[in-house]
């Protein structure tokens, strides 16, 4: 009966996705190039997450089955690490780094400025879905203080104006990249009028 | 298994190369200069050469990290003999110019592009330096192996397999006095023979660059500027002390570092500096990279094993320590990047070349990420013993703005404030822990005047609040009341009787933690009440008379 349920798993775990998603191919090569060994588990995450943005539940459960891991041990090991996030991040991403060389030029008026700016806390994502504000504890980059990462390029030498308006730079390019973008805001705009009227 | 490499082969064919070269222009391609924009400057410098037809004799490599961040993007022309030049904040037309005025010159002479910020060959940043584990750094293309072994890279691992036993090697560590640089100071020759010396045939050496003291980038700069040099010390380590396997530990936050580590790692394979049959002898050494995620914890030895094998974490109780029973319950060894940075140059020049150099308590030098209010920061490596005051006024150019200096943190979460007072004290691992700080890892954060020492402890115990691992009581509980005292002091609302139970509750969680990290968690609210008690009082406001105890009323 044991025997069964192993070589069900087995075949489970080398079974393509069911939705299909390609982006589980991904994850697929991962875990053959680690061999399935159940100690690669926080090296799977990451490629996980680089893939789909964010660790679903979904997503960690197959990574579990893979790898016969309980649900739990997955669970428990993503959520002690900082950098695993589970929910979907926003179009736009904005990391302040608050490590002490920042601290101490001024991150938090940074952090404070945007969180003014966008109503949205460290972590939190805007309605909207476009921007996601973060911080790090210390990137490395502590000659450059105080640095932040807009949409994954370090920048340094920063202050709460700069900030602002870079951010405020790459969301406006969205706008003018074409009708693809302008109709999808425009959609989520009707959505919200919707929602008010109701 | 792939070719065996000839060092002298490589070496003679990389130095005839240069030669051909009548410039070469270092351009720093470490993370700092990196996001101040050095992609776009070695792309003008190759573009220019390019259209003049000049590939053939000038050459522009991307290199480390000279340590001068502050002012990069850094560019460093080179000719073929003579002094070279190094120019900093060279923005795209800068390096235009530089390519046009010093590089594709007639050749007569060396023509100083003058529109471009040059820094003095005698910039006192630079004058006190002693460059061991830095030697390399913005001076080798970290991602060809060939620039390694040009500048005598791999050189001290052949001499030692082919002419050492493993017992010499040990000694010869043990006999330098290298103590270990992640901030504790533990004898590193004492470490490898407790790892040689414990019974087992499945020994495992780990490199710890997991460093996660917000302030510093010692490691990550070695890792990112001269990768190979931590692969040499490891295979050195691993002869030594009979380890077969080993891994290198990076935090998630080094993509850089890791990025070259692995180029490293398979560069080396190649030529089997690593893997079956290191460069043609019996010794086998297989090394992997594994990646954090974003947990100060795992910076931990005991911690840092548990993520390696892909769990949460947590640190255990010592003993039994992981040379007893480390990694899948094999003896384990754990050593800092920066001490193993510094194992190719003892085994190189000898035991007594490193000992000369510093203290005759900490011998060797120290890397140290200078940051915070400072006029230049960056990276420095200096002679143990070099006084603070000649780091901060000397080397930093004092404090920027017109401000005053206030304190220097050493030692990050872990460690404490140093007020001006004990400038003239030597850096060494004995003289900063009796001023209640720590040597930690290198962190050498300076703050001005306008820095409220309260909110800066409370800074740094809101850190160790989010980093608690949560296994221990006095950890997960104490940093965030601690955290919640200091909130009320800073936020003036503060009674003495607050600032006594902020004593005592530090004196608890130093005492009772299971790990490092709970157990120094107190230390920079300690040091600051020590140095800067005054500021603390200043905020807190008077008790009311307890009126139930005036009128004997028991409501």
């Amino acid at each position: 009966m044991s025997d069964t349920t192993r070589s069900d798993v087995k075949t489970k775990s080398r079974e393509p996705h069911p939705s299909g998603d390609e982006r589980f191919a991904m994850i697929d090569t991962a875990l053959k190039r680690a061999r399935f060994a159940q100690d690669h588990l926080i090296e799977i995450l990451h490629v996980a997450q680089e893939v789909f943005g964010y660790l679903s539940e979904d997503v960690l459960q197959y990574v579990g089955a893979a790898l016969r891991l309980p649900a739990s041990r997955v669970y428990g090991v993503a959520t002690f690490y900082h950098l695993f996030t589970f929910e979907p991040p926003g179009d736009h991403t904005c990391t302040v780094c608050t490590g002490t060389a920042c601290y101490v030029k001024g991150a938090d008026d940074i952090v404070a400025a945007v969180q003014a700016h966008y109503g949205i806390a460290a972590g939190q994502t805007t309605a909207d879905g476009r921007l996601t504000l973060s911080t790090a504890r210390c990137l490395g980059s502590c000659g450059l203080a105080p640095v932040a990462v807009l949409d994954g390029e370090v920048r340094g030498h920063l202050d709460a104006d700069a900030v602002v308006a870079e951010i405020r730079d790459n969301l406006g390019q969205d706008e003018q990249d074409g009708s693809g973008a302008e109709a999808d805001v425009g959609r989520r705009d009707e959505h919200h009028d919707t929602e008010a009227v109701r | 298994m792939g070719k065996l490499i000839d060092l002298d082969a490589m070496r003679d064919a990389e130095l005839a190369d240069r030669s051909r070269r009548t410039h070469r222009a270092l351009v720093c391609s470490s993370t700092g200069c990196l996001s101040a924009g050095a992609a776009g400057v070695r792309a003008a410098l190759e573009e220019e050469i390019e259209a003049a037809d000049r590939a053939e004799t000038l050459q522009v490599v991307p290199t480390g990290c000279p340590g001068l961040c502050s002012r990069g993007p850094l560019v460093q022309v080179e000719p073929r003999a003579g002094p070279a030049t190094l120019y900093a904040e060279v923005d795209p037309d800068g390096a235009r110019s530089i390519a046009r005025d010093h590089l594709l010159g007639d050749g007569t002479g060396d023509q100083v592009a003058a529109d471009v910020e040059v820094v003095p060959a005698d910039l006192p940043f630079f004058a006190h330096q002693t460059k061991v584990v830095l030697a390399n750094a913005g001076r080798i293309d970290p991602d060809r192996l060939e620039d390694y072994v040009a500048a005598g890279g791999y050189r001290a691992l052949y001499d030692t397999l082919t002419t050492m036993t493993p017992e010499q090697a040990l000694t010869a560590v043990e006999r330098s006095g290298l103590r270990g640089r992640g901030g504790a100071g533990y004898p590193t020759g004492r470490k490898w023979r407790l790892l040689a010396e414990a019974p087992g045939d499945h020994k495992v050496v780990v490199a710890n660059g997991d460093e996660g003291d917000p302030g510093a980038f010692m490691d990550r700069t070695i890792m990112d500027s001269d990768p190979h040099r931590v692969l040499e010390g490891l295979v050195i380590a691993a002869y030594a002390t009979g380890a077969e396997r080993g891994y290198i530990y990076v935090r998630a936050e080094y993509p850089l570092a890791i990025e070259r580590l692995e180029r490293a790692i398979r560069a080396a394979k190649r030529s089997r500096l690593l893997g079956k049959g290191v460069l043609g002898t019996d010794l086998s050494f297989d090394l992997q990279i594994r990646v954090g995620a974003g947990a100060f914890v795992c910076g931990e030895e005991t911690a840092l094993m548990a993520s390696i094998e892909g769990r949460r974490g947590l640190p255990q109780l010592r003993p039994p320590y992981p040379t007893e029973r480390g990694l899948w319950g094999e003896p384990t060894m754990i050593n800092n990047v920066e001490t193993l940075a510094n194992i190719p140059a003892i085994l190189g020049n000898g035991p007594e070349w490193f000992a000369a150099m510093g203290t005759a308590d900490s011998p060797g030098t120290k890397v140290f990420a200078l940051a915070g209010s400072l006029v230049t920061t960056g990276l420095i490596e200096v002679p143990m013993g070099i006084s603070l005051r000649t780091i901060v006024e000397d080397m930093a150019d004092g404090i920027a703005g017109g401000r005053r200096f206030k304190a220097a943190q050493t030692g990050g979460p872990s460690g404490g404030c140093i007020p001006e007072r004990f400038l003239d004290t030597p850096v060494d691992y004995e003289h900063l822990r009796a001023l209640g700080s720590m040597m930690g890892s290198g962190g050498l954060v300076v703050i001005d005047d306008t820095v409220n020492m309260p909110e800066f402890a409370r800074f740094y115990m809101a850190f160790c609040r989010d980093e608690s691992c949560g296994k221990c009581v006095p950890c997960r509980v104490g940093t965030v009341q601690l955290h919640a005292l200091l909130d009320r002091i800073c936020n003036g609302q503060g009674r003495r009787r607050d600032l006594q139970h902020l004593e005592s509750l530090c004196r608890t969680v130093q005492v009772t933690s299971l790990c490092g990290l709970g157990q120094s968690a107190p230390n920079p609210v300690v040091s600051t009440l020590e140095h800067f008690r005054d500021e603390y009082e200043a905020l807190l406001v008077e008790e009311p008379v307890p009126s139930a105890v005036v009128t004997g009323d028991a409501s």
